[in-house]
């Protein structure tokens, strides 16, 4: 027999967690995952936003309205399933285990239950709630990043996406007033946001797009060459990132990346500076001299160069280097189906769990649990007869992080809009009938 | 910058009161005659699509004003200020039902009307802008002195940020950041806990939004009601005046190509280095190099060759040999054949999508990775310069390009070029990628008949 023929016929309860698992192993595994470690509860809690039937005020048709898709591969094929809906947890699940998909995406809340759609008309058929999502990716930062490079990503370069989740998170509380919000890692190489206040999911497509636009300050192709540029002082917004994350994480990314040691690295910068002969003065100098970039900011912030477009040369770099870049569109659209927390990424095995904001800078993208590890973990607890074997692994942690940093503040959240919703209506009912 | 002003300006349309810039609120119980319903809806137009090229040119405010002003005087100012409210209540809702009848129109007309009313509202007088404000029935907020002194910093920073120069505003206005988009878009005001604090100077963004909220509103009714019965009731009448009013100014969209403009795979590298504008040849070339395009780009150059006259077949087969040299021909298939079959209108809601414009494309944001979008607008001008010697552009005419861009004229630098390329003047100006494809070969045909040989 050959060596690939024995792995096929191997016990998917036999596992080596170092192993990324494709194929037929990898619906192995996910089998096992969708039938011990998934959260169908917590994530129908989350989606029903409060409407689960208890309350008077309640939406039953609500968590079905909710579009759901599911990726489902197999050795020769991959199928693309849009429009799936559930009445409830229990038909959730039941269909995620029966189709053991390796990617759910959640798309948004629709006028009618999608499943139906065709049988209303096509004018019928909107999306009237969605989450305000953000979605960001460490290989769109390929060019200012020198250890890693595509879908990579180290303890060197993952600090890229440990600003991105202050500087918005931060902005998303302090200057839109949201309070709903989950970070989730996305499994390889960058970092999903949902805010999910009401006021958030209300949102129509122009206010998404203006705050898109609001984060929006790294802009350009391929072939624009300055992709930050402030032509005066800074709003507040971007004054406070720069003051309170990007300025000292600028210097550190000096350091780890080796900004001004290496020629094509520094030139990258110099060419961002509109003023030749402070590029040439700085260039002659450079020649051996390894103080470069506090050389750059002294020249820079002198104010002895009176050329227009350098009073703000030093936070252009700054910025350019360390703003968090959005993928724009993802956040602009209202159906843009995007992937559900608790996933399995399948070019990496690990879990897309969440991350917590006030405490990012101490996650770990290298040490999030692949589901290998997980399945290695039930597996010993199993044989040692502990009792609720699941709670006992790596992914503990993060649903309970999940459930008391997001899913509790916000069903109570829902709960006491439902209760004021519902109050009002019984009164303006109370009200019409008083003659 | 917005600044109103109220000192300079004392109402151009005569009167200063609100009652010389209306809201439209509802159809007015007016006789008018037949003649007038095509006449005033046709002065009107000139007005839109003179705002409409001028926002593609990208003037600034103070310029989009006078623009405002000159036609609105040219086309639809009467010596009567009471004729010229009249003039403008018909025209506007004469071409409410001219435009409300397809998704592209509404759009467009509603962009256009709510310049026009834009520019209009600054030119009103402070008393005159406080009244349209209370007739749109707006409540909101003026800054309290207590609050204001907890964030008066940051009101200052913001202002600063948008008009280095400002002196500080005294009243402001605190609404649900909502209310605002394009003041938050631009980060043009300072926003705490979900409140935007606009100050008065720009208050425009607000009563815009609101006007655009309501027109919008308005154009969905009307539509219904134009289905549902005038189109019926009027078809001898006013609906063929409203099919003609149409077609107007929007021009061909291109995006059903003539039979005779079909063109076969074999031909398309030629026709890329004579025909193809320089957004379009861009992307063309890029597509050959990396064997990949990202979304928007696949989606520009996608709809650009649909309006050329390649077929779904042919452009199957197209971007299949390009993308399978990098992602393998399975997962083009699997990935990316869908979404251009979905651009000829074969799959989804089978929208048959339209080649983008001029505008639109100027209007686009590329992104890391992209490279669609306006190469004057968007390119840096090393690489501008580079591109256009590539096709053989050089000299004066160069410096005359650059000209045009650094003065934010994209479009009549995409003229030039196709000028120096062809040697010969483009009197239409270009508007539309595929509008630069169509005078290109009609311009080598001609030159191709005349240099055949006779008998």
């Amino acid at each position: 027999m050959t060596k690939e023929k024995e792995e096929h016929r191997e016990d998917p309860m036999q596992i080596d967690s170092n192993r990324v698992p494709t194929g037929s192993l990898l619906t192995d595994y996910l089998r096992i995952y969708y039938g011990k470690f998934f959260p169908y509860t917590d994530m129908f809690k989350w989606l029903a936003y409060g409407n689960d039937g208890k309350h008077p005020g309640c939406d039953s048709s609500y968590f079905g309205r909710r579009e759901f898709s599911f990726t489902i591969k197999s050795d020769r094929d991959e199928v693309y399933l849009r429009f799936q809906s559930f009445f409830n947890a229990s038909e959730m699940e039941t269909s995620i285990k029966a189709k053991c998909p390796t990617k759910i995406d959640i798309g948004a809340v629709y006028t009618v239950d999608p499943a139906k759609r065709h049988a209303y008309a096509q004018s019928g058929f909107n999306p009237i709630e969605r989450e305000l999502v953000f979605d960001i990716d460490i290989s769109d930062y390929d060019d200012v990043r020198y250890c890693c490079s595509g879908a990579d990503t180290c303890l060197n370069c993952w600090p890229l996406m440990t600003i991105a989740i202050k500087v918005i998170d931060t902005a998303l509380r302090e200057d839109f007033g949201f309070s709903h919000i989950l970070w989730v890692y996305s499994g390889r190489r960058g970092v999903h946001c949902w805010v999910c206040d009401s006021r958030a999911r209300r949102l129509s497509k122009e206010q998404r797009s203006a705050i898109a636009d609001y984060f929006h300050v790294y802009k350009g192709g391929e072939n624009s060459l300055k992709k930050v540029t402030f032509s005066g002082p800074l709003h507040p917004f971007l004054a406070r990132a720069y003051t309170d994350a990007l300025k000292n994480e600028f210097e550190k990314w000096v350091s780890t990346q080796k900004l001004f040691e290496h020629e094509e690295r520094f030139h990258k910068i110099l060419q961002l500076i509109p003023d030749e002969s402070v590029v040439s003065e700085l260039a002659e100098k450079w020649q051996g001299n390894s103080v470069r970039w506090e050389h750059l900011k002294h020249m820079l912030q002198s104010g002895s160069k009176k050329t227009q477009g350098l009073r703000r040369c030093i936070e252009e770099i700054v910025f350019s280097y360390t703003y968090p870049r959005l993928d724009i569109q993802v956040t602009k659209g209202m159906n843009h189906l995007l992937k559900a927390p608790f996933c399995v990424h399948p070019g990496t095995g690990r879990i897309c769990i969440p991350i917590d904001p006030k405490k990012c800078e101490e996650f770990d993208p290298t040490s999030v649990p692949t589901v290998a590890q997980l399945i290695e973990e039930l597996n010993a607890n199993a044989s040692i007869g502990a009792d609720n074997y699941v709670e006992k692994t790596s992914l503990a942690a993060s649903v309970h992080l999940f459930r008391t940093c997001f899913l509790e503040p916000l069903i109570k959240t829902c709960k006491d809009e439902l209760e004021n919703a519902y109050n009002t209506m019984m009164q303006q009912t109370k009200d019409s009938l008083n003659w | 910058m917005e600044i109103v002003r109220s000192q300079r300006r004392n109402g151009s349309d005569g009167s200063g009161s609100s009652a010389s810039l209306p809201l439209y609120k509802s159809a007015p119980s007016l006789e008018f005659r037949l003649e007038e319903f095509g006449q005033y809806a046709i002065d009107r137009l000139r007005v839109l699509q003179a705002i409409s090229d001028g926002l593609s040119r990208g003037k600034k405010p103070e310029e989009m004003e006078n623009l405002v002003s000159e036609q609105w005087r040219a086309n639809m100012k009467h010596q009567d200020a009471d004729k010229t409210l009249r003039k403008d209540i018909i025209s506007h809702f004469v071409l409410r039902l001219v435009y409300c009848r397809e998704e592209e129109m509404r759009r467009w007309f509603l962009s256009m009307e709510t310049a026009l009313f834009r520019y209009r509202f600054r030119l009103q007088n402070a008393e005159a802008q406080k009244s349209i404000m209370n007739e749109l029935q707006l409540q909101y907020n003026v800054l309290g002195n207590a609050e204001y002194e907890t964030i008066k910093d940051k009101l200052t920073e913001a202002a600063r940020s948008v008009n280095f120069t400002s002196n500080p505003e005294a009243v402001f206005y605190k609404v649900p950041f909502e209310d605002v988009p394009e003041l938050v878009a631009s980060r043009r005001v300072f926003i705490l806990k979900g409140f935007a604090f606009v100050p008065r100077n720009q208050v425009v963004s607000l009563v815009c939004t609101i006007f655009r909220s309501n027109i919008s509103k308005a154009l969905a009714l009307t539509n219904r009601k134009w289905r549902a019965m005038i189109q019926d009731q009027e078809k001898d009448r006013i609906a063929p005046m409203v099919e003609a009013l149409g077609n107007v100014y929007l021009g061909p969209d291109y995006s059903k190509p003539k039979d005779c403009a079909e063109i076969s795979l074999k031909d398309i590298n030629q026709l890329a280095s004579t025909s193809f504008p320089l957004c379009m040849r861009h992307l063309f070339g890029k597509l050959r190099e990396d064997h990949h395009l990202k979304h928007q780009g696949r989606m520009q150059l996608g709809l650009f060759l649909k309006g050329v006259g390649l077929k779904l077949e042919d452009a199957l087969a197209f971007w299949r040999a390009e993308f399978s040299q990098k992602v393998g021909a399975e997962r083009f298939d699997k990935e990316y054949a869908y979404s251009i079959r979905h651009n000829y209108g074969k799959e989804g809601k089978r929208t048959d999508y339209t080649p983008y414009s001029c505008q639109k494309i100027i209007m686009s944001t590329p992104s890391t990775g992209d490279h669609h979008g306006c190469p004057y607008r968007h390119f840096s001008e090393e690489n501008l310069r580079a591109a256009l010697n590539k096709m053989g552009v050089g000299g004066r005419a160069m410096d005359d390009i650059m000209d045009k861009v650094r003065n934010r004229h994209y479009q009549l630098a995409c003229t030039l070029t196709f000028e120096a390329t062809h040697g010969t003047s483009c009197e239409t100006g270009i508007n539309h990628p595929n509008q630069y494809f169509v005078e290109s070969r009609k311009f080598f045909e001609s030159k191709n008949k005349h240099s055949q040989p006779t008998a």
